[in-house]
């Protein structure tokens, strides 16, 4: 049975190191795996949507609306986002970071009150934090990504030591120490 | 052995294995990483050419000379290389020689949604098409070895999707034969009338061995595929399309794989369709398959039921074929877009605020200040290509000379290099009083930073000639041209006016490196003092993605605040501070 699992954030918050661990962990343990990225204008501080599929032989590397199992939102509004793309009866794992789109700067829009309980309202289960705390604790807030890899890392059934050889695949020697840290600020969670 | 492999790094892989020894590329998003990668390979002589043209000529010398070779980029470039690569295609070669280009269906980085499968059928040069990493790398292989075989230029079509999807493929080592020796043969090479009349009709026949290859070999060597499962549903299809069938149909559909999509097989494709109780052609943009299959007269489903629109997906296909509608859940949450814009710090914001503020017309071009046309700056009237903008403005000073005091071009280092040099010998020989800005940011910025002919290195960083803007604009007849830095509002915003103010052509060149760049060093991020804030908003004014407003003051995010100290010109009382 294939699994699919979405990252979704801001253009700069380092989605693709998150996509790229996630990927790897998957590897090691012996899964098929996809994984789709979008380069180029969706840096630009835009929305950023990152497609992770594994199972015994996965076929597209895309995820549909109503496909994903799990998504792993870097920031509250991207969660509402791209929550039509949550399957019935799947989970959120959402930092509670807030990021204005420009929309928001300039006032042409609001950024709306209560996401997170909106999308409780809806029925779905979604578990929080906020990374970026944790990630200045660790030691350097662009850590985020990593304290969150690491919280939705708990959710899943891939033990823990994987997720360790998959970050430090991923990961430069320098910054390792600190986004160990990271991990497990955000597996502790 | 298996690694998990962007679908550009596998192509690069492939290019590698197969021996290939020469590479020139233009960057252009989604392609850029193959050539990013082959230049970590020391085999190979690799390049970042100035355009697509330039990197398809260099390609084809090297083939001639007899090196395997590549060139590769995003669709709209095979139009700037469309010249070559036409007449390649009745040359052909000596090594092999494979021309890469990426579409963007969907464009999720681009100005038009062109189905480059058209350039193969009109320059008559044999296309193949891979699904996933695996085939990314067996086919760029596979494209030397037709490539030699039939004596002409290959094609290789990637869209966005194989392009930066990751999935495994086998790796395994390089095979080098070395330099084919080259033979003088101008019958072949020198494409003169008489010369070329004789080799159209090798490209004729060179059709149709290719078309008998696709019906049989290309299926025993795993390029065309079938698979028979339930022959109630048959699909025909390529590329990353084919993934979205098999993931929606499974064993419920029968597939026709086509791995080359130029020349199309005859029988291979009526054979499938007897087969099969109903067909549908599954492809993203064009009804390119579907038009093919019509004139050989079978019954297909294709557009009528689809769309020429964006990307196919799993999803579309289970809902036209199956009547199945996805399940999903919504939220009651109003939800803004979130458009990228210019990063924090961009030294083109500071440029377009003083066009704003001199409220000029803005031929606009291609490259990270494209987003120069979102809100709050709104300061770009038109964007048709690669050097457009400069060529463009020539035409709007022409046609309306009177407002040429009102008008500028805003045009990158790197776009400028590409196609925006001939648009201003253009302006200086045929004398307009164009005011061209060239946004000079040391790097080619949006494909995710590029080396380039103004930046004084190489693809490997390694120290290279550079052209110096301001000489080469003097050396083409431009007389009047400036140095600003566009983190100095006031220096940038009276030396434009200053140059539209002059009744002749001139030059402005907007010049500090891209921020996201490792060797800039930034200044720490910026406060704003409460006390101070009289909550004016004019800090609001350039759009800076870190400042924002929280109750009822302005805010700096430091984790994005690059210290560029734009914003605090724009505040009258002194509440920006270190």
């Amino acid at each position: 049975m294939n699994k699919s699992i979405m990252i979704v954030g801001v253009g700069g918050q380092g989605t693709l190191l998150s996509s790229r661990i996630l990927g790897t962990a998957l590897l090691l343990k012996g899964y098929d795996v996809k994984v789709s990225e979008v380069h180029g204008m969706s840096q630009r501080g835009g929305s950023v949507v990152t497609y992770v599929k594994y199972g015994d032989k996965v076929h597209s590397p895309v995820v549909g609306i109503g496909e994903a199992d799990i998504i792993l939102a870097f920031e509250q509004l991207e969660a509402a986002r791209w929550l039509n793309h949550l399957k019935i009866g799947g989970k959120i794992v959402a930092n509670t970071q807030k990021i204005d789109p420009m929309s928001v700067v300039i006032g042409d829009a609001e950024y709306p009150e209560g996401v997170i309980e909106s999308i409780k309202n809806a029925g779905v289960e979604i578990y929080t934090l906020d990374a970026l705390v944790k990630a200045v604790e660790a030691g350097n807030p662009k850590s985020a990504n990593v304290v969150l890899i690491g919280a939705m890392a708990k959710t899943t059934d891939i033990e823990k030591d994987i997720w360790l050889d998959a970050l430090k695949q991923n990961v430069p020697e320098k910054f390792l120490d600190v986004n160990l840290k990271a991990f497990e600020l955000g597996y502790n969670s | 052995m298996k690694k998990l492999l962007l679908g550009n790094e596998a192509v690069a892989r492939g290019l590698y294995e197969a021996g290939c020894r020469v590479a020139s590329s233009y960057p252009g998003t989604p392609s850029t990483e193959i050539t990013e990668f082959i230049a970590t390979y020391d085999e190979i002589k690799s390049e970042w050419a100035p355009n697509e043209k330039v990197a398809c000529e260099v390609a084809f010398g090297a083939a001639v000379a007899g090196a395997r070779s590549f060139c590769a980029m995003k669709h709209v470039g095979l139009n700037v290389a469309a010249d070559p690569l036409f007449t390649s295609s009745y040359t052909g070669v000596n090594a092999g020689m494979v021309i890469i280009v990426a579409d963007d269906p969907g464009m999720h980085s681009s100005q038009n949604e062109q189905d480059s499968r058209h350039y193969a059928k009109g320059s008559k040069i044999m296309m193949l098409e891979p699904s996933d990493s695996q085939e990314c790398l067996e086919f760029s292989k596979m494209a030397f070895t037709l490539s030699e075989r039939f004596d002409t230029p290959v094609l290789l079509r990637l869209t966005t999707r194989v392009s930066h999807s990751r999935s495994l493929a086998e790796v395994s080592e390089r095979v080098d034969n070395g330099l084919k020796p080259y033979v003088k043969n101008p019958q072949k090479y020198v494409m003169v009338p008489a010369n070329a009349k004789l080799k159209h009709v090798e490209v004729e026949k060179r059709i149709l061995e290719q078309t008998e290859f696709c019906e049989k070999e290309a299926v025993e060597l795993g390029l065309n595929t079938v698979e028979y499962n339930s022959k109630k549903i048959g699909v025909i299809t390529s590329g990353i399309t084919y993934t979205y069938a098999k993931e929606a149909l499974g064993d419920n559909a029968s597939y026709l794989k086509l791995g080359c999509v130029y020349p199309l097989p005859e029988k291979l494709i009526k054979d499938f369709c007897n087969e099969c109780e109903t067909v549908y052609v599954l492809e993203e943009l064009d009804d390119y398959i579907e038009t093919h299959c019509k004139k050989i007269g079978v019954n297909v489903i294709g557009k009528e039921a689809f769309t020429l629109l964006g990307e196919y997906s799993q999803g579309l296909i289970k809902k036209v074929v199956l009547k199945e509608d996805a399940k999903s859940v919504t939220a009651d949450v109003n939800i803004p877009p979130r458009p990228p814009v210019l990063c924090a710090g961009c030294p083109h914001r500071g440029l377009f605020y003083a066009l704003k503020r001199l409220n000029v017309t803005v031929s606009g071009d291609i490259g990270c200040y494209t987003l120069g046309v979102a809100k709050p700056l709104g300061m770009m009237d038109t964007v048709l290509c690669m050097g457009g903008s400069v060529s463009g403005l020539h035409g709007r000073n022409l046609a309306d000379p009177e407002n040429a005091n009102r008008s500028v071009a805003v045009i990158g280092d790197s776009t400028f290099i590409h196609s925006g040099i001939t648009g201003l010998i253009d302006i200086a020989y045929n004398n307009t009083n164009s005011v061209t800005i060239i946004l000079d940011n040391s790097i080619t910025g949006m494909t995710g930073h590029q080396q380039n002919p103004t930046t004084g290195k190489n693809i490997k960083g390694d120290p290279a000639t550079a052209v110096s803007l301001e000489k080469l604009c003097e050396a083409v007849g431009i007389k009047n041209v400036f140095v600003v830095d566009p983190y100095d509002l006031k220096e940038t915003e009276d030396t434009i006016k200053n140059a539209l103010s002059l009744n002749e052509a001139a030059v402005v060149i907007s010049r500090r490196p891209c921020a996201l760049l490792k060797t800039v060093k930034h200044k720490p991020a910026l406060k704003v003092d409460k006390d101070k804030c009289k909550s004016c908003k004019a800090c609001m004014k350039i759009g800076c993605p870190a400042i924002s407003m929280k109750d009822g003051k302005a805010q700096i995010d430091f984790t994005q605040c690059l210290g560029c100290g734009v914003c605090e010109q724009l505040c009258k009382f002194d509440a920006i501070c270190e």
